[in-house]
C-alpha cells in the first residue's frame, strides 16, 4: 500500500500554509509523511524527527542495495530457518467444508514471526552505525527476538517490559536475560505494552545518537509502519506461492491476529491486491466487546494519536488513552498500526473480536487435533477461522498465520485448563 | 492573536530583565489547589505561565511531570475542567501571558478546531503540542491561528540551521529552545545553548527565545540569558515542590510558601 511509489511521501511545503485546500475539516495528517489514507504520520517530539528521517532514508537505500538484501535473506534462511511450512491441518476441520492451512511462523527461530523484522532492523541499525538497541515488548516475543539480534550483532540491548507482563511471561524474561539483554520493568500506567513503548520513546529522546529503537510492530511513527511491514512481507509472499503450489488457487480468506498488527500486515501485504481474498484481522475481545475489558481497538476505538501515529485508539471521551485487556500479552494494546486503520476504513480488511475464552478453546483444540501448541495471540486468529469453517456452505480454503508458538503461555494457561482432559 | 507575549517581553526588555516562566500541571493536586497555586506563581513574580493539561501517556515527560499528570487525572481532571481553571485565572489577571503545553491526542480528542476555540475562550495565548513537530504542523497552525492562538514550536538542541529557520518562521508568541535532549526533568541539568543558535534564530525573525528542560536553579536562568535567550521555563523543579506536599491538606500553606520562594529566587536571576 505504501510502497515508495504509492505512498505519499511529500513533505509539507510552505505554500500549503496559504493554500485554499485547507478548510475547516482538514485532515490532521494532511500532506504528512508516511500516510495510509488519512492515517499514519510522524507525531513525535521534534528531537526525534531527524533520527526518524535518517532511518527512513537508510531503509530506502538499504532495500535497493543488493548486498543488504542478500545478507537479510541469507540470515532469514540460515539463522532464522526460513522458509516456514504452510501446513494443511489434517483433523482440525473434519466435519466442515473448509480446509485450514497454517503458516508456521511458530517454527521460526525465536518462536514467532518477530524474528523476521528484527533481523532486518538490526541490520539497518548496524548500517547506520548504531551500537545500542532498545525495544519494548508485550508478550516477550519481540523482546526475545531483539535479544537474539543483540547477541548476534554484538550490540548492547535493553528491553522495556511492563511489570504486569513480566509476571505473566516469566520464561521470556529469562530467555532475554540469558542472551545478555537488560530487561527493565516498567511500573507506569497499566504496566503493559503501551507503557513499555512510552518508556522506550523516552529513552530514545536522550539516546538517539548511538541507539536504534527497534520498534516491534507496524504501529508507531513513520517510517516504522512501512519498515516493519516490508521486513514481514516475506510471510505472505511465501504463503501465496505455497498455497498456489498446494491448491492451484488463492485462498478464500487469510486470518491473522492483530495487536499492533505486524504478523497480520506481513501476511496481508501480498494479498491486498487480490480482491477475491478476504483479509480478516482478529482483535482481542477479552471478556467481551460489551465489557470494558478488551483490546479491540478498531472495533471499539476511534481515531486518535498514540505513539506517533494517527490511527484507531481505545480512548475515553476526553482523549485519555484507555487500558486494554487481553489474556494474551501480545495483543494487549490500545493502539493499532495505521495501515490496519486504513484497510478497515476502505473496507479491504475486516476486523473481528475473539474473546479470551474462545482463544483458550482454540489453543486447546489445535494442541489436541494437530499436535501443535499455538501462541495465545495466534489462537485468536485460529478461533475466528474455525468459526468461519463451521459456517462454510461451500468448500473453502483458509490460511491462518500461526504467528507464534505457545510454549511461553503454558504457565499462564494452566489454571484455565487445568491438566486438560486426561 | 493576543498581544500579551509581545507586550510582556517588550516591557521586560525595557527593564533589562529576562522572563521567568514556571510550568505546572492544571488540576494538580486538585482543581481548587491548582488555581491557588497559579495565583501564588503570579503573585510571586512569574512573568508568564506555562500550563499542562494532564494526559495519560506523556512520552516527552520524565517521572516528576508524569506523576503530576497522574495526580490530576486521579482527581478527575479533564481538558474542559482545566480550561475552566485558566478562565477563572484570566478574569483576575488580564495581562499575564498563558501558554498551554499539551499532547496531540487531547487536541484532536474532540476535534482540533473546537479545542483551539475553547482554549481561546479560556484566555490561552499559545499552545505547544509536545508530539507535533514542524513536519506535522500545518493543520495545527491553521486551527490555532483561526482561533487567535499562537502556535509554539520547539527548537531541539540538535537543530540544523535549516531547522532553526523553519521554527523561526513557524513559532509565534515565543520560541521554545530545548535546554538538552531527553525528557523533562530536573535530575539532568540543561546544557548552555549555543549563543550562535539563538543568534541565528533571532536573525531569522524568531519571537523571544525561552529555554526549557533541565532548568532548576538560578544559575541555569542566568546561563540561558547570557547565551542570548529572553527567558527560561522551569517545570519539574516547580512541580517537585507540589509533589512534596500533595496529599497532605495540612502542608498546603508550606507548599505555597516554598513555591513563592522558588519563583522569587528564579525571577531574581533574570535581572542581570
Amino acid at each position: 500500500m505504501c510502497d515508495s511509489k504509492m505512498c505519499d511521501s511529500k513533505m509539507f511545503n510552505s505554500e500549503m500554509f496559504n493554500s485554499e485546500m485547507f478548510d475547516s475539516d482538514v485532515k490532521i495528517t494532511q500532506g504528512a509523511l508516511g500516510r495510509f489514507g488519512e492515517f499514519g504520520g510522524m507525531f513525535v517530539p521534534e528531537i526525534l524527527v531527524p533520527t526518524l528521517l535518517a532511518l527512513d532514508k537508510a531503509f530506502e537505500e538499504a532495500r535497493g542495495d543488493p548486498a543488504f538484501v542478500a545478507e537479510f535473506e541469507g540470515l532469514l534462511k540460515e539463522y532464522a530457518g526460513r522458509e516456514t511450512p504452510l501446513y494443511r491441518c489434517r483433523n482440525l476441520t473434519s466435519g466442515t467444508k473448509a480446509t485450514i492451512y497454517l503458516k508456521r511462523e511458530d517454527l521460526l527461530h525465536g518462536g514467532a514471526h518477530k524474528t523476521n523484522q528484527v533481523i532486518g532492523q538490526a541490520l539497518l541499525a548496524r548500517r547506520m552505525g548504531k551500537t545500542r538497541l532498545i525495544a519494548e515488548t508485550g508478550a516477550g516475543q519481540h523482546g526475545v527476538a531483539t535479544a537474539l539480534a543483540g547477541a548476534l550483532f554484538k550490540m548492547e540491548t535493553r528491553v522495556y517490559m511492563g511489570s504486569k507482563d513480566m509476571e505473566r511471561q516469566a520464561p521470556n524474561v529469562f530467555r532475554m536475560r540469558l542472551m545478555g539483554t537488560e530487561v527493565v520493568p516498567v511500573e507506569t500506567g497499566s504496566r503493559g505494552l503501551k507503557d513499555a513503548i512510552n518508556e522506550a520513546l523516552r529513552d530514545w529522546a536522550a539516546s538517539y545518537e548511538n541507539t536504534h529503537y527497534l520498534l516491534g510492530t507496524v504501529a508507531g511513527p513513520h517510517p516504522f509502519p512501512t519498515i516493519v511491514r516490508e521486513f514481514q512481507r516475506v510471510i505472505g509472499r511465501e504463503a501465496k506461492r505455497q498455497i498456489l503450489e498446494a491448491e492451484g488457487r488463492l485462498p478464500d480468506a487469510v486470518f491473522a491476529c492483530v495487536g499492533g498488527g505486524s504478523n497480520a500486515m506481513g501476511i496481508f501485504a501480498d494479498f491486498i491486491d487480490e480482491p477475491a481474498v478476504k483479509l480478516i484481522g482478529v482483535e482481542p475481545a477479552g471478556h467481551g466487546l460489551h465489557t470494558e475489558k478488551h483490546g479491540a481497538t478498531i472495533e471499539k476505538g476511534r481515531p486518535g494519536i498514540l505513539h506517533g501515529s494517527y490511527s484507531y485508539v481505545l480512548q475515553d471521551e476526553n482523549g485519555q488513552i484507555r487500558e486494554s485487556h487481553s489474556i494474551s500479552a501480545g495483543l494487549d494494546y490500545p493502539g493499532v498500526g495505521a495501515q490496519h486503520s486504513h484497510l478497515h476504513s476502505i473496507g479491504r480488511a475486516q476486523y473481528i473480536g475473539i474473546t479470551d475464552q474462545e482463544a483458550l478453546d482454540a489453543f486447546t483444540r489445535l494442541s489436541r487435533e494437530e499436535g501443535i501448541i499455538p501462541a495465545l495471540e495466534s489462537s485468536h486468529a485460529l478461533a475466528q477461522a474455525l468459526k468461519h469453517a463451521q459456517d462454510a456452505a461451500a468448500p473453502q480454503i483458509y490460511i491462518v498465520n500461526l504467528s507464534g508458538r505457545g510454549d511461553k503461555d503454558i504457565e499462564q494457561v494452566m489454571p484455565y485448563i487445568g491438566g486438560a482432559r486426561s | 492573536m493576543s498581544q500579551r507575549y509581545e507586550k510582556t517581553f517588550a516591557d521586560l526588555k525595557k527593564k533589562g530583565e529576562g522572563a521567568f516562566i514556571p510550568f505546572v500541571m492544571l488540576g494538580d493536586p486538585d482543581t481548587r489547589e491548582s488555581e491557588a497555586i497559579i495565583e501564588t506563581l503570579i503573585e510571586s513574580g512569574a512573568d508568564a505561565l506555562e500550563l499542562g493539561i494532564p494526559f495519560s501517556d506523556p512520552v516527552a515527560d520524565g517521572p516528576v511531570i508524569q506523576t503530576s499528570a497522574n495526580r490530576a487525572l486521579e482527581k478527575g481532571a479533564t481538558p474542559d475542567g482545566c480550561l475552566d481553571i485558566l478562565a477563572r485565572i484570566r478574569k483576575k489577571y488580564e495581562d499575564i501571558p498563558a501558554g498551554l503545553l499539551v499532547y496531540a491526542n487531547l487536541v484532536v480528542g474532540k476535534g482540533a478546531e473546537s479545542f483551539y476555540k475553547r482554549a481561546a475562550e479560556a484566555g490561552v495565548d499559545s499552545v505547544l503540542v509536545a508530539d507535533v513537530p514542524t513536519l506535522m504542523a500545518p493543520p495545527f497552525v491553521r486551527y490555532a491561528q483561526n482561533a487567535g492562538i499562537d502556535p509554539v514550536f520547539i527548537v531541539p538542541p540538535n537543530a540544523s540551521d535549516e531547522k532553526l529557520r523553519e521554527v523561526a518562521a513557524l513559532t509565534k508568541g515565543y520560541t521554545y529552545f530545548l535546554g538538552r535532549a531527553g525528557v523533562t526533568g530536573a535530575d539532568q541539568e540543561m546544557k548552555v545553548p549555543l549563543s550562535s543558535k539563538i543568534a541565528l534564530l533571532k536573525e531569522a525573525g524568531a519571537p523571544p527565545v525561552v529555554v526549557g528542560f533541565g532548568i532548576s536553579r538560578p544559575e541555569h536562568v542566568r546561563a540561558s540569558l547570557k547565551a542570548g535567550a529572553d527567558g527560561a521555563i522551569s517545570g519539574s523543579a516547580t512541580v517537585a515542590i507540589i509533589a512534596a506536599h500533595a496529599g497532605d491538606p495540612g502542608k498546603m500553606g508550606k507548599m505555597h510558601e516554598e513555591l513563592a520562594a522558588f519563583v522569587k529566587l528564579m525571577k531574581s536571576a533574570t535581572r542581570i
